[in-house]
């Protein structure tokens, strides 16, 4: 079985703007299928409408996988012995443009609908409550592998910092200019978890150091890395693949 | 008995009803949309040592794809409850594909090899095309339940483990696709040789043997 990381074969893909054009001039041959008509109800030759057509079901599909989450569903963990190693590295980079970030003097930003908006140090996110899992991450692509990770709960996270538990979303903004979000019930689930050790070491800089964000009931690129900075919102934040056409919720 | 009697005065038999014939077409677009994005969803991880010429494949990126895949499979899924729920109630399966033996499927797949196959009467199939198109009801089925593990191995962990987990899963669903593509290309095949079926799966009906 062959294994291709994110970052290869996201390096690989176009600027954004060629493959939009690229996507409109396939959409051009595939509408001589006569499909389209049927999905849409759009003239055969408007692309733009195949495409809105497109973005509303993503947008049904993110309510059908609200719909279908079970906060109580646990994944699957796995004994030590299951760990893929070498772990993959993946990312819309490649690993020689990991971001270096300075353990000394970080800060965890944080802000929008929550109570203490104090930063916190590495130190003191050490020193709560540590829980640790063995879980698949799964990547959009189709491939997975199974990891160790250890950190503190989310969901005790955001109560210490007494975040509104009733808001949509929670947001992360992270070293590398990715960005992220995802809704509340996941956030709270029991596995979300804010990590700060892979294996059995602190968490190295290609896997998200200072920190991630685990969360084995989504797919891989809903698991931001290198988190500066998480809010609390109402306000639908977007996110780096999400805006390009990814699906949002991207549900496991 | 009235189809016998509509037979008798206009020389036409009706030979599928017009259930089969819309689901046979919508399906038909569904299966082209869920194959052709499938495949450029399989080249972004390829689980074997090649990919699919990009050319024949649907929505442009991994990211279109994705949304073409998972937009037509809420019209593959629900056309295919519609029909299959219909060839239940309506006794259409067990009249059409039933009975069906080993012997007469080998039989009459002997008989095709040779060019020979009987195909006189258009509202009977013969075993061979019962036999492919029960199998193909059980591979777009095989495909609907294993790419519903591979969307959600958490929530419907149950379903994945069955097929060995999530990387069953995929396995699952690449070998059912590779199945539902050889039938359909047979099919087509089977379409192109005896040409006078096509407009039966429009109109419904054929013109009487006496």
């Amino acid at each position: 079985m062959k294994r291709l990381g994110m970052a290869r074969s996201l390096a690989d893909q176009p600027a954004p703007q060629i493959e939009r054009l690229e996507r409109r001039l396939f959409l051009g041959r595939s509408l001589s299928l006569g499909a389209l008509a049927m999905l849409s109800g759009c003239t055969l030759s408007d692309g733009e409408s195949v495409q809105k057509v497109l973005w509303a079901m993503s947008r049904w599909n993110d309510r059908a996988q609200a719909w279908l989450f079970d906060p109580n569903k646990l994944a699957p963990e796995y004994p030590e012995s299951a760990i893929t190693k070498p772990f993959p590295f993946n990312a819309f980079y490649s690993q020689d443009e990991v971001p270096f970030v300075p353990a000394e003097g970080y800060r965890l930003q944080v802000g929008g609908l929550v109570r203490e908006k104090k930063p916190w140090t590495l130190p003191e996110l050490y020193a709560l409550p540590q829980t640790t899992q063995i879980t698949r991450h799964i990547c959009v692509e189709g491939w997975s592998a199974i990891g160790k990770w250890s950190g503190v709960t989310f969901r005790t996270f955001l109560e210490r910092i007494g975040a509104d538990l009733t808001a949509k979303y929670v947001g992360f903004k992270c070293a590398d200019d990715y960005y992220a979000s995802i809704d509340m019930p996941t956030a709270l689930h029991p596995q979300t978890q804010l990590t700060f050790r892979f294996g059995d070491a602190i968490l190295p800089p290609q896997y998200g150091f200072p920190m991630k964000l685990r969360i084995p009931t989504k797919l891989g690129f809903k698991n931001p890395k290198h988190i500066m900075a998480l809010f609390v919102t109402n306000d639908y934040p977007g996110g780096y693949w999400e805006d390009q056409g990814y699906n949002w919720f991207s549900g496991s | 008995m009235a189809a016998v009697h509509e037979a008798q005065a206009t020389g036409w038999v009706r030979i599928h009803p017009l259930v089969v014939r819309i689901t046979h077409w919508i399906n038909v677009l569904a299966v082209l949309m869920m194959v052709t994005s499938g495949w450029r969803i399989y080249n972004a991880s390829p689980l074997f040592d090649f990919t699919f010429p990009n050319g024949l494949t649907l929505g442009g990126w991994l990211a279109g794809a994705l949304q073409w895949h998972f937009a037509a499979m809420w019209l593959l899924a629900l056309n295919g409850l519609v029909y299959v729920v219909y060839g239940i109630a309506s006794g259409h399966f067990r009249r059409k594909l039933l009975p069906i033996s080993p012997r007469a499927v080998l039989g009459d797949v002997r008989e095709a090899l040779r060019g020979k196959l009987a195909h006189d009467d258009l509202a009977v199939y013969n075993a061979a095309q019962r036999a492919a198109y029960l199998a193909l009801i059980v591979a777009l089925a095989v495909l609907v339940l294993s790419g519903l593990a591979i969307w959600k191995p958490v929530q419907l962990q149950e379903l994945a483990a069955l097929m060995g987990g999530y990387e069953g899963a995929r396995l699952v669903h690449f070998f059912a696709m590779a199945i539902m593509v050889t039938i359909v290309v047979v099919h087509v095949v089977m379409v192109i040789l005896v040409p006078r079926t096509f407009p039966t799966m429009i109109t419904g009906r054929a013109r009487r043997v006496s």
